[in-house]
């Protein structure tokens, strides 16, 4: 844990693209979030927001500046090192469902449990059944991914991004997708996951509404924190 | 890695058509492998057998050779020589010494040669040119005085032996074996007699025990088999007389090195097998080479079917390599997914070639194959060598290996947020 106690820590984050002529699209970004904290990020279209979570989720690592999650800073570790943070500390929900169709509801909330390792196989299903009856899919465990509404596939990537208690909970446009009705209970559900299970969210929306709702709002402006 | 080999299998399943139609090619390949080379080298083996079976790895005889010097040549080579380089002489008056064909000291050589540890069997021979007379025909025929039980052990004797039995070759007196064509031309069978002359007049009467069959039809109209004692009697020469004695090696491959040291050591002419029969060799080898570089191109070619099907399954899992990437699996862990899918396709393909292989070898192995050339031959050979066997699956997990690391790098590259944010 770093001394600030900051669950996530931005300073002073830089990115361009070099495609074809050089952009800025961030331009010294910095901000923090805190343990049980759940923060949205707001901006118009192109001011960089999306950009900036995809550069904190670390799966993007083109870029200058600073990022620590959880304490450990992340500049110059390699991509499994990384992959396994993403694993441990961070969990995704993503504007478009991303769930594998390959695989059953229960199969896809398991599988980073089962990357992880840290329990049996048996403890990650059980925990996985837990976190599906907490958002009421319970009884589509064992459906294929492709057989479940958009509203459904949203609370079970949840489940997923909740399978290993990540430290924080990432979402880009998460109710983007979904009507006014489903977009109520996801943002319930991130409200719930912030207040009880004291985790930290945070996400990237065009929603005004569901901005205004969260404990803080950054709002971002071509490439800078202006709120 | 039992969690990634479960993601291979899911993701196999789901695309389980085109997994079987790439380790059908994978089947086919190791099926056609195994058979051709089976089928070759039985073939090989049947070939080569017809000749080196019978064929001494080392045989010693005594040739007629011109005279090696020249009275010429030893008054120059005297020293008055020194003055004058070597010139070609062309006074040569002295003609090759009249000797009998046989090997000298005979027995002392046998005797040395069994006591060589690099011997496997020594066994003489005794070759005399005879006419057979038919009415007022005569026959010019090769009787071959060999120690009958000795080339049964080591030339497959009886294999070649169509009627009779060699054991009374062996044990009669004035007995025959003639070769099929022969005994067809004097239309003499078993217990019939033939009349012999050797080429020094002398006449005596043998019984036919057996026909003989070799394959090569020429040498079955001149070729006959006698016991030696019964030759050296014939021909009235004593038991120490040879014209041949024929070695067989430990190792074949020694007999080149052999043959040269015992032409030296006993003063004959040795002739290796090797020497002999040198094309064998090469077709032998011309003939392999095909054959593997027929299966090579079958596997390659198998090769190609799993690299297209893992591409394009890979174009279309792209979205499920992200969320992988995106929930934690590392680039080396979606490459070892995909890999592992190329190598079950693999595995599973070239299990169920070895088997359509073997049956196929099998089938072969029973297709009926009569042919009077080859007397011991009832069906198509097959060399069932478990190397074939070796040689295919190693080269199947190669093929499949390299084909599934080119789209499984590619996978471990794609780039997650360009997936997701495309979207």
């Amino acid at each position: 844990m770093s001394t600030s106690g900051n669950i996530l820590e931005v300073r002073n984050v830089s990115k361009s693209f070099h495609d074809p002529v050089t952009v800025p699209v961030l331009k010294g970004v910095s901000l923090e979030v805190k343990p049980g904290e759940f923060v949205s990020i707001t901006g118009k279209s192109g001011c960089g927001k999306s950009t900036l979570l995809y550069i904190l989720s670390t799966m993007d690592t083109d870029y200058e500046g600073d990022l620590v999650i959880d304490g450990e800073s992340t500049h110059g570790l390699d991509g499994s090192r990384l992959a396994e943070i993403r694993n441990e500390k961070i969990g995704f929900v993503f504007q478009f469902h991303y769930l594998l169709t390959e695989f059953s509801v229960l199969k896809n909330v398991m599988l980073p449990g089962l990357k992880l390792g840290r329990s049996s196989a048996a403890e990650v299903e059980a925990r996985a059944m837990e976190l599906l009856r907490d958002l009421d899919m319970q009884d589509h465990a064992l459906k294929g991914a492709n057989q479940l509404s958009g509203g459904q596939k949203q609370r079970v990537a949840i489940a997923r991004a909740l399978i290993n208690d990540p430290a924080i909970i990432m979402g880009d446009e998460p109710t983007g997708n979904l009507d006014s009705k489903n977009s109520a209970v996801v943002f319930d559900i991130f409200r719930k996951i912030a207040s009880e299970h004291k985790r930290s969210l945070l996400v990237v929306t065009h929603d005004n509404d569901f901005a205004g709702r969260t404990d803080r709002n950054i709002l971002m402006d071509d490439g800078r924190v202006v709120g | 890695m039992r969690l990634l080999l479960s993601i291979s299998i899911t993701l196999l399943r789901a695309k389980l058509k085109q997994s079987i139609v790439a380790a059908v090619g994978v089947t086919f390949s190791i099926a056609m492998f195994v058979t051709l080379l089976g089928f070759m080298n039985g073939l090989n083996d049947l070939l080569d057998g017809l000749i080196l079976n019978r064929t001494p790895h080392v045989r010693l005889y005594n040739e007629l050779k011109a005279s090696p010097e020249q009275p010429i040549e030893s008054w120059y080579d005297q020293g008055v020589g020194t003055d004058f380089p070597p010139t070609h002489h062309f006074v040569r008056s002295v003609k090759p010494k009249d000797e009998l064909p046989r090997l000298r000291n005979g027995s002392a050589i046998m005797k040395a040669l069994e006591n060589d540890p690099r011997v496997l069997a020594v066994s003489p021979r005794l070759v005399a040119q005879v006419f057979f007379n038919v009415g007022t025909v005569d026959l010019n025929g090769q009787v071959n005085g060999i120690d009958v039980m000795q080339e049964v052990r080591y030339y497959q004797f009886s294999d070649y032996l169509v009627q009779g039995d060699p054991k009374d070759l062996a044990s009669g007196n004035n007995t025959i074996v003639l070769g099929k064509g022969l005994a067809d031309m004097m239309e003499a069978g078993i217990g019939e007699t033939v009349q012999v002359t050797t080429a020094t007049g002398e006449r005596s009467i043998l019984r036919v025990v057996g026909i003989y069959q070799s394959g090569i039809a020429d040498y079955d109209k001149v070729q006959c088999y006698a016991n030696i004692k019964n030759v050296q009697k014939l021909m009235s020469r004593p038991s120490s007389y040879y014209t041949d004695i024929n070695v067989k090696m430990h190792d074949l491959l020694q007999a080149p090195a052999a043959a040269k040291e015992f032409a030296g050591r006993f003063g004959v002419d040795a002739l290796d097998i090797q020497t002999a029969n040198a094309q064998f060799e090469t077709g032998s080898d011309v003939r392999s080479i095909i054959s593997y570089a027929v299966g090579i191109v079958l596997l390659i070619v198998a090769g190609f079917g799993i690299y297209n099907i893992l591409n394009m399954m890979i174009y279309e899992k792209l979205d499920a390599i992200a969320i992988l990437k995106a929930t934690g699996f590392s680039g080396s862990d979606v490459r070892r997914i995909f890999l592992l899918l190329s190598m079950i396709i693999g595995i599973c393909g070239g299990i169920a070639g070895l088997l359509f292989g073997f049956a196929l070898q099998t089938l072969i192995d029973n297709v009926p194959f009569v042919t009077a050339a080859l007397p011991t031959v009832t069906t198509f050979p097959i060399d069932y060598n478990p190397k074939y066997y070796i040689i295919a699956v190693t080269f199947a997990l190669l093929t499949t290996w390299v084909s599934g690391w080119f789209p499984a790098r590619k996978a471990s590259k794609v780039d997650p947020v360009e997936i997701i944010r495309g979207k």
